[in-house]
């Protein structure tokens, strides 16, 4: 199977994203801001729409948008919990906008108009180019450096807002860095894996880890190993089985280690806190 | 077929009902916003808007499924919503407590597998899914006259469904614990209300398209919302905001040929910007006035 050149390129690609969305993917479920991240990931899909329509880099489109909205999000978001109806709204027009993006797509090239769609919607991971791959890893190992330097500052905030804030931590600026990395994150996926998968990494192996355990270092490797573990397998399922898409075979993995953390473990009173 | 647009107000109207397949999209879509602008208060009232997305998300491996297995779609837009409501409903409690850590995950996970299974299920199926972006993005052409009818009994069973409920569900919404003392009961109301608003979902996403339910469910009731917080004032605001949106889109969708679901949603965001700016200025320093709020965990 590391024989084949796909299957090299979608671990190399692969495996920090997994790394990287696991981390951030604790912080998500920790802070409720799983909405905002899928919002994210729906922008990444608009963005790469638009930059379509209007003939530039996809790159360009994915990172300006998802970046961009991120910011937005963080700047809507006044409270520590973020606001679900108003981020709600905000995605049922980026969707919408989609929608226009398409139709101009459509309207000035015909004939391609499915493929690029479904394409964005759900990548594919077997079929990276060696560039692609190359960029996926050096972004991707980039994120799980930055995840790391502000994991103890933004847990911190997270956990006790206003401790943190008496405590001179910049904690709206950690908010939105934070939202910026999941935009970062959301663009890269977007490549790899689809725009509608992404979630996947983000929520389910974050999901399980925090039913798990409340302490939040081992959760964050719990959830980074388990969306790794999940990529790798699934990897391979889809290897063996030619008919199970890749995307598919690895957001069956994970929502079976999720729905085995959920009957193993029924949530402590302390996760049940917030 | 190529509409245009005057400046003959009254006449650019009648050009509108020349055609039998405007007529039914304008039905389809009347009943549509209705049911959907008071369905979504409640989703704002309660802030379920990312459990109401990823139900109007599940008509992709519903669609997808009843497409492999042979089914009429509307089959499988109704199990896959069942399903998912369920799921949530299980999934969102800890220790017996609205958890919202927890909740988000479980929407999430939901909404993935969600499109994991539709995505095998179309690779299975082998064919093109032809109609993925009309089922994404809604298309009001070819909404048959029998389609309507269906539309119609869906949206009385909802409505039926609130106006009993509607009490109780509001009061469990505002105060779990005092509602739970006065007999309310809990677990069955929340799931009988996301087997609802899946039903509600499900049955308008075959129309009008995924993203235009939840540009109606969500956007009219916000910004009533923030214009009142009284409720029965705030519900027909919410109703008249949703049915001046699709009405005027559809009349634009008509007249430029471009997909209904962007006016839709663009011009229920600009209600809802408005709304926003209206209480920023009238209270400058102050949260909205509310009587109705959930405690934000």
């Amino acid at each position: 199977m590391l024989s084949q050149d796909f299957i090299r390129l979608a671990l190399i690609a692969g495996t920090p994203i997994a790394i990287a969305s696991g981390a951030l993917g604790y912080f998500v479920v920790l802070r409720s801001q799983v909405f905002a991240s899928e919002t994210l990931s729906h922008v990444a899909f608009t963005g790469a729409l638009a930059a379509a329509a209007v003939g530039i880099d996809l790159r360009f489109g994915l990172y300006a948008a998802t970046i961009g909205v991120a910011l937005l999000l963080a700047a809507l978001g006044t409270r520590a919990i973020s606001d679900d109806v108003a981020i709600g709204v905000l995605l049922a027009w980026v969707l919408g906008l989609g929608a226009l993006f398409l139709d101009l797509f459509n309207r000035s090239r015909s004939g391609s108009n499915g493929v690029i769609a479904s394409r964005t919607l759900f990548g594919s991971i077997f079929g990276l180019s060696t560039s692609d791959a190359e960029i996926s890893a050096i972004v991707g190992a980039a994120l799980v450096v930055a995840i790391a330097v502000i994991a103890r500052p933004l847990l911190f905030a997270t956990v006790e807002p206003r401790v943190a804030v008496t405590r001179g931590l910049p904690v709206a600026a950690l908010s939105a860095a934070f939202l910026a990395l999941v935009g970062v994150d959301a663009a890269l996926t977007t490549q790899a894996i689809g725009a509608l998968l992404m979630l996947g990494l983000i929520a389910a192996p974050a999901g399980a880890a925090h039913r798990l355990t409340a302490n939040a270092y081992l959760a964050l490797a719990l959830s980074s190993g388990f969306a790794l573990t999940s990529l790798w397998l699934g990897i391979a399922l889809a290897y063996e089985i030619p008919s199970l898409p890749p995307s598919s075979a690895i957001i069956g993995v994970v929502a079976a280690i999720y729905v085995i953390a959920f009957a193993t473990c029924k949530g402590t009173v302390k996760n049940a806190r917030k | 077929m190529n509409p245009a647009l005057t400046w003959n107000l009254p006449e650019d109207v009648r050009q509108l009902f020349v055609y039998p397949f405007m007529v039914n999209a304008l039905a389809a879509g009347t009943i549509v916003a209705v049911m959907a602008a008071v369905t979504g208060w409640f989703v704002v009232l309660r802030r379920q808007t990312f459990a109401a997305h990823a139900l109007s998300v599940m008509s992709f491996p519903g669609a997808a499924g009843a497409a492999l297995a042979g089914l009429p779609l509307s089959a499988g837009y109704f199990v896959a919503c069942g399903l998912a409501a369920g799921a949530i409903a299980r999934g969102s409690r800890t220790a017996d407590r609205r958890d919202r850590s927890q909740e988000s995950a479980v929407i999430g996970t939901v909404e993935v597998v969600g499109f994991a299974l539709g995505f095998l299920f179309l690779s299975l199926y082998g064919g093109v899914l032809e109609n993925l972006e009309s089922l994404l993005f809604g298309s009001f052409l070819g909404i048959s006259t029998s389609q309507v009818y269906v539309l119609l009994g869906v949206a009385i069973g909802a409505l039926t469904f609130l106006a009993i409920a509607g009490r109780p569900l509001l009061a469990m919404s505002l105060d779990e614990l005092v509602a739970r003392a006065g007999g309310v009961p809990i677990r069955a109301l929340e799931i009988a209300f996301l087997l609802v608003l899946g039903l509600a979902v499900a049955s308008t996403a075959q129309i009008t398209g995924v993203l235009l339910v939840f540009a109606l469910l969500v956007a009219p009731a916000a910004a009533a919302r923030e214009f009142t917080p009284d409720i029965g004032f705030g519900v027909a605001l919410s109703v008249a905001i949703a049915l001046a949106v699709t009405w005027i889109g559809l009349g634009l969708s008509y007249y430029t040929n471009i997909s209904v679901g962007f006016y839709v949603s663009s011009l229920a965001f600009g209600v809802y910007l408005v709304a926003r700016l209206r209480r920023r200025i009238a209270h400058p320093f102050g949260d909205r006035p509310r009587v109705v709020s959930i405690e934000p965990s």
